[in-house]
């Protein structure tokens, strides 16, 4: 068993490096505890995959070094690593039967035959695979494939890290919950580390004790699901989690306080400085934002019902702000007034947060 | 009851079809049908002969032999250009640059015309003059193919993969390149390596084309003619004259035109029926759950 620890990790598939877009990973820092749950989430592109190949060992970083506990690993083959992965798309060996399948991993380690059958009978019942053991693994469905991606990992008990890379974007809907529930319980019971990397922010938050966001090559914020919804350290996770995303509002600090529309929005800290010329914004989730009898005049310019609450789209000025109303409570007529919760409202300077 | 719509316009849409099929084989292969069941002596004069002339042919010890060469040829020609061809798709690169160079070369071969192919080895292998020829002398081999059978079958041979094996190359590597990359990785972290890779990713992946160039190389080469007949003519003696070259002999240089009618029907049925055999054995295991 073994912590994971990524030190200073950059990456570039291009031979010269020189602009920072150039670089697939910018700078990556990164600690991951023994047997903890871990989500990479971000929009495609951001580098996720990257990540992960490079802590499966299927890529070498350009710069930076892979830790697992104390050991040095970034030289070492991903077969010698202690990892297994699975992809996106279903890996099974066509010709092999479901049980030839889950037994290849073991019978290229040369583990005696005995020891074989009775790790993989055990990896099958846990799966739900007992029953089509002597099936041929193409005549799977895509999640029974899937499953056997998976198995092939568990059977090995040197393996100490799961990785899985979208691993459920060829699976029917109504399987998804049904596969996500099976890896939350898996998790729980042979207690390995995994790396969940995922763009669906459902398929993260459900999933993982800890997210990662990425966006353009960095770590933008690793935080509990409830972290990144209450305070997200970036706009982009402000955007990126919750439906809708955060509202962010142009403002201007003065004396200690942002001001935005004229008037000052209350906070639950003071902002002690700002670095000249930052572009300064507030972030505040629609969750957070009600009607007042006095506050930001605005206009309601649409309604949308979501069921058990509405969302309500309103403007000031040419800022549009979101806010949800809950279902039967009354939207104002005229001259409608919005406020802020002041403990979950924050103040970003070039993106970052500074209060 | 139903709605269907009873509507006998879409035999005109098949019709074309349906001429151009007629004209280009039934037709002619009714006209040899023909031929097969009578006996002419020209002037558009037939005599009634039955199946005489089938009993003929497939007791014919000439036929034997020619099918016997043909069979031989054909099993050694597949034997080599098989895994020669996915022996040098997987030495070909991927990516980069040499991808095209690579293409290019392997396709030179195949678009050389047939007579043109059997002209280059005939003066190529020439014991007195060609390059190939001269060189296997000078190593103090007796090397002369227009003399010794065994030199003639080997020129063959050679002249039949230098030309056809780019085919098998071309379609390996298709199919090579139709696997995605996580197979790969996901068999790095399964710890397999050269062979086991081989052995159940890619000879899997490749299975399909493997299957069609396998029948494309077994038809083509069982139908062998231009090159043969350009390089050796069938001789020394009949030793490289296979089943194509005889019948042209019994139709064209004898003018038998009933036995070789015959003869050409149960060579056309050998072809199906080996096909047929090929196709079924490779393809067995699809279906299974």
């Amino acid at each position: 068993m073994s912590s994971i620890g990524l030190r200073d990790l950059r990456h570039s598939y291009l031979r010269d490096p020189a602009t920072d877009a150039d670089w697939a990973l910018k700078h990556i820092d990164i600690d991951w505890s023994d047997g903890g749950a871990y989500a990479l989430l971000g929009p495609s592109g951001c580098g996720k995959t990257t990540l992960l190949n490079i802590v499966s060992g299927l890529i070498a970083p350009t710069e930076g070094r892979v830790f697992f506990g104390k050991d040095d690993v970034t030289d070492i083959p991903p077969d010698q690593r202690n990892i297994a992965q699975v992809f996106q798309f279903p890996v099974v060996y066509d010709t092999m039967t479901v049980y030839e399948n889950l037994a290849f991993p073991l019978l290229n380690r040369r583990v005696p035959k005995a020891e074989i059958d009775a790790k993989v009978r055990e990896i099958a019942k846990m799966l739900d695979l007992e029953d089509r053991l002597t099936k041929r693994a193409s005549g799977l469905t895509a999640d029974g494939k899937q499953k056997i991606s998976l198995g092939r990992g568990l059977v090995r008990s040197d393996v100490n890290v799961i990785m899985f890379d979208e691993p459920l974007t060829v699976i029917d809907p109504h399987l998804k919950w049904v596969l996500r529930s099976k890896l939350k319980e898996l998790h729980q019971q042979v207690g390995s580390t995994m790396i969940y990397v995922t763009h669906d922010q459902t398929e993260a938050l459900t999933f993982a004790d800890q997210v990662v966001v990425m966006h353009e090559g960095t770590v933008v914020q690793i935080g509990t699901p409830v972290e990144l919804f209450e305070k997200p350290k970036h706009t982009f996770v402000g955007h990126f989690i919750g439906s809708p995303g955060m509202n962010v509002l142009p403002c201007e600090i003065d004396d200690g306080a942002p001001l935005f529309a004229g008037r000052k929005v209350a906070l639950e800290s003071r902002i002690e400085k700002t670095a000249a010329g930052a572009k300064l914004e507030i972030g505040v989730r629609p969750e957070f934002v009600s009607f007042a009898s006095e506050g930001i005049p605005v206009e309601i310019v649409k309604v949308a019902d979501a069921g058990r609450y509405r969302i309500v789209d309103t403007r000031h000025g040419e800022t549009h702000i979101k806010l949800l109303v809950a279902e039967g409570e009354a939207l104002p007529s005229e001259g409608a007034c919005i406020g802020f919760d002041p403990a979950h409202t924050q103040v970003y300077a070039d993106g970052w947060i500074i209060a | 009851m139903g709605g269907k719509t009873i509507n006998h316009k879409a035999w005109l849409f098949v019709l074309p079809v349906v001429l151009l099929v007629a004209f280009n084989a039934v037709i002619p292969l009714m006209t040899v049908v023909n031929y097969s069941v009578q006996e002419t002596f020209g002037d558009n004069v037939f005599f009634w002969e039955g199946v005489n002339w089938y009993e003929q042919v497939l007791h014919s010890e000439r036929f034997h032999a020619s099918l016997l060469r043909q069979l031989t040829f054909t099993s050694i020609i597949l034997v080599i250009e098989v895994p020669l061809g996915v022996a040098i798709a997987l030495t070909m690169p991927r990516e980069g640059p040499w991808v095209s160079v690579c293409l290019v070369l392997m396709a030179l071969p195949l678009l050389i015309p047939w007579n043109v192919v059997g002209a280059m080895w005939n003066i190529f292998a020439l014991p007195e003059i060609g390059l190939l020829g001269k060189t296997i002398n000078s190593l103090g081999i007796d090397y002369n193919f227009t003399q010794q059978p065994l030199a003639a079958w080997f020129t063959t041979i050679l002249m039949d993969v230098w030309h056809w094996t780019s085919l098998v190359v071309l379609l390996a590597y298709a199919g090579l390149c139709s696997i995605p990359d996580a197979y790969y990785q996901a068999a790095k972290i399964d710890g397999a390596r050269g062979w086991a890779i081989f052995r159940y990713i890619q000879l899997p992946k490749m299975k399909r084309v493997l299957t069609i160039a396998i029948l494309l190389r077994f038809m083509d080469s069982f139908m062998i003619y231009t090159e043969v007949f350009v390089l050796t003519g069938g001789g020394p003696g009949n030793t490289t004259t296979f089943l194509s070259i005889d019948l042209v002999k019994i139709a064209l240089g004898q003018f038998d035109l009933g036995p070789a009618a015959a003869m050409s029907l149960i060579y056309f049925l050998i072809v199906l029926l080996l096909s047929w055999v090929f196709y079924t054995l490779m393809m067995r295991s699809e279906g299974e759950p």
